[in-house]
């Protein structure tokens, strides 16, 4: 069935437990909403030196958003900032697929199981949201203290 | 030129719903899996009769030219037909005049219109810093965002109603909200998000008590009961065509006369004007003031022949049927588990829209199983975000019917709630 390609048990599983929810010190903080449903996060990134030391957050929102900020942290924190944001690009292609990409699996892990979202224009905008506020809360955080190229 | 035949009128209360079902061809449409559309979204948009894409059609086909300009005959033709639309809404709302019947692009650009009449006007009806505007916690956004503009623009003071926990106005300090002050009170008559029909008398009596305008937006009335403006006292009326199975691109708003000759145009060029020379113009009678440029001509004809289709129905029946589905599916959705009813939980003074929740559930996964099903609903805020903070939830899963939902249908939302259940439990 087409919804199944949506619906993926990994993402109703990380939709059921989220992984990381709270919010807890970091070093910049943004709230992003998506004022078509209503689906709001507020999320903090916490660096240390150039590692991605915790994404903490708090939000509300669909199934999709709130899989897709468990995915988020799971997949990024104790990543090196380059390499975070080199996954977040990925992710971001994939969503922009239209369903034409299956993801790179390496690179994105559970977070392929968004890939059956990318044919919804409608639900595409929920699975980025914490994406793209942890990609403009890392900015901030960067144009504080910024990272020092690692050896 | 273009007939509307006459629609499968029910006897009594009750429709003869398979008989119009046949006009919407749509509705016949199979989605995934071979599933029947059960479209249950006609407060955001109605289905179109056959009726009024043929008369659109026609026009296109047969009769299409500028309207009020040209000696030729498709121009005279054109213009009959237009202005033939025009007196079908005057009928349809009961208007003293024809000339009353301005047409628009949508409700919104009406109560624009209405709200930029009044920020430009003079005295007695020009609102500035010293006047107020009052408004409802429950209105859509079309009804609240003209309103806070003029409130900046001009600096008077915006006030509002506030809500009952059970989905009504709250009218208890109706004389404190409507003052000396109150230069113009604008509400919705039936509530798109919550269903509730709100007590038009009762604010009516006030704001004329202390010489205030009244708009009423009637966007979500209009559709679904009788209208008629005279028993309503208000100054402005507001809706929209598409609603109401004619397409979009088609508003109406209705004005008494002696405002309509006394207030200033908005919106200037082509069709609205008496003379012009390059230093200074002089403007045409009402409506034509506030008709600026070529308006939506086919739209028009769409809205007078969807006009006659529901006459033919008789907008009393149609009202009967629709309390039937809501008081079924009132009942049937509150057999469901954690499904709560945001708006009035009786069919008493409700329309054809039922907003709820589903645990929590978000609205959007909700509308997407439901999708899978065939079954169409709204999801989100239904542009009226206030209600929402009102009642501390981010977002509703909305039903609505029309004079061609079914129980049948009521049935298939249950079933498909249901399984949104087991999917996400």
């Amino acid at each position: 069935m087409k919804m199944d390609s949506m619906y993926q048990e990994i993402i109703l599983d990380h939709y059921k437990h989220p992984h990381g929810k709270g919010l807890r010190d970091g070093d910049a903080e943004v709230h992003h909403v998506n004022p078509t449903c209503g689906d709001e996060i507020t999320l903090r990134v916490r660096l240390d030196g150039s590692t991605v030391a915790d994404i903490s957050y708090d939000s509300q929102g669909c199934s999709i958003s709130q899989a897709s900020a468990s995915v988020l942290n799971d997949l990024l924190v104790g990543k090196q900032v380059g390499e975070a944001q080199q996954v977040q690009e990925a992710f971001l292609e994939l969503m922009q697929s239209k369903g034409q990409s299956e993801g790179d699996e390496e690179l994105l892990e559970d977070a392929i199981a968004f890939a059956g979202v990318s044919k919804y224009p409608a639900r595409v905008k929920c699975a980025l949201l914490s994406w793209m506020a942890w990609k403009d809360a890392t900015a901030q955080a960067l144009a504080e203290a910024p990272v020092k190229e690692s050896a | 030129m273009i007939h509307t035949p006459r629609p499968g009128a029910g006897t009594a209360s009750a429709l003869d719903t398979d008989a119009i079902r046949k006009d919407f061809p749509i509705l016949q449409r199979v989605l995934h899996d071979g599933k029947p559309l059960v479209y249950l979204d006609s407060a955001a948009t109605s289905q179109k009769p056959r009726q009024v894409l043929d008369a659109m059609n026609a026009y296109y086909e047969q009769h299409n030219a500028n309207v009020h300009r040209g000696v030729h005959t498709l121009a005279e033709e054109a213009t009959a037909l237009y202005e033939g639309a025009r007196d079908k809404v005057a009928s349809f709302i009961n208007a003293p005049s024809r000339d009353e019947v301005i047409f628009t692009k949508n409700a919104s650009e009406s109560l624009n219109l209405v709200a930029n009449m009044l920020g430009w006007a003079d005295e007695p009806y020009r609102v500035d810093a010293d006047a107020e505007i009052v408004i409802t916690e429950m209105e859509h956004h079309s009804n609240i965002v003209p309103w806070q503009l003029l409130s900046q623009r001009t600096g008077a003071k915006l006030k509002w109603f506030g809500l009952t926990d059970d989905g009504r106005l709250d009218l208890s300090n109706i004389d404190e909200i409507i003052t000396e002050k109150t230069k113009v009170v604008s509400f919705v008559l039936v509530s798109n998000i919550l269903g509730t029909v709100n007590p038009a008398e009762a604010i009516v009596r006030r704001a004329q008590d202390v010489g205030a305008l009244v708009v009423v937006d009637a966007s979500q009335a209009a559709p679904h009961m009788p209208l008629d403006v005279q028993a309503l006292e208000a100054d402005f009326v507001a809706f929209t065509g598409h609603k109401m199975l004619a397409p979009t691109g088609i508003g109406v708003l209705w004005g008494r006369q002696e405002l309509l000759e006394d207030l200033p145009p908005f919106l200037g060029g082509g069709e609205m004007i008496e003379t012009v020379s390059m230093s200074s113009s002089t403007y045409a009678p009402a409506p034509h003031k506030f008709e600026a440029g070529t308006p939506p001509i086919s739209q028009a004809i769409g809205l007078g022949a969807a006009i006659d289709y529901l006459t033919a129905i008789g907008m009393e029946n149609i009202a009967a049927h629709e309390k039937e589905i809501v008081e079924y599916a009132v009942r049937r959705l509150q057999e469901v588990p954690d499904l709560k009813i945001i708006g009035p939980v009786t069919a008493e003074d409700r329309g054809a829209a039922i907003s709820f929740t589903l645990g929590d559930i978000h609205p959007h996964d909700v509308g997407q199983v439901l999708d899978e099903q065939g079954i169409a609903v709204r999801v989100g805020h239904h542009c009226a975000r206030p209600v929402c903070l009102r009642y501390g939830i981010p977002a509703t899963t909305r039903a609505s019917f029309y004079l061609y939902s079914t129980e049948a249908e009521v049935d298939a939302l249950i079933e498909g709630l249901h399984t949104v259940r087991a999917f996400f439990g």
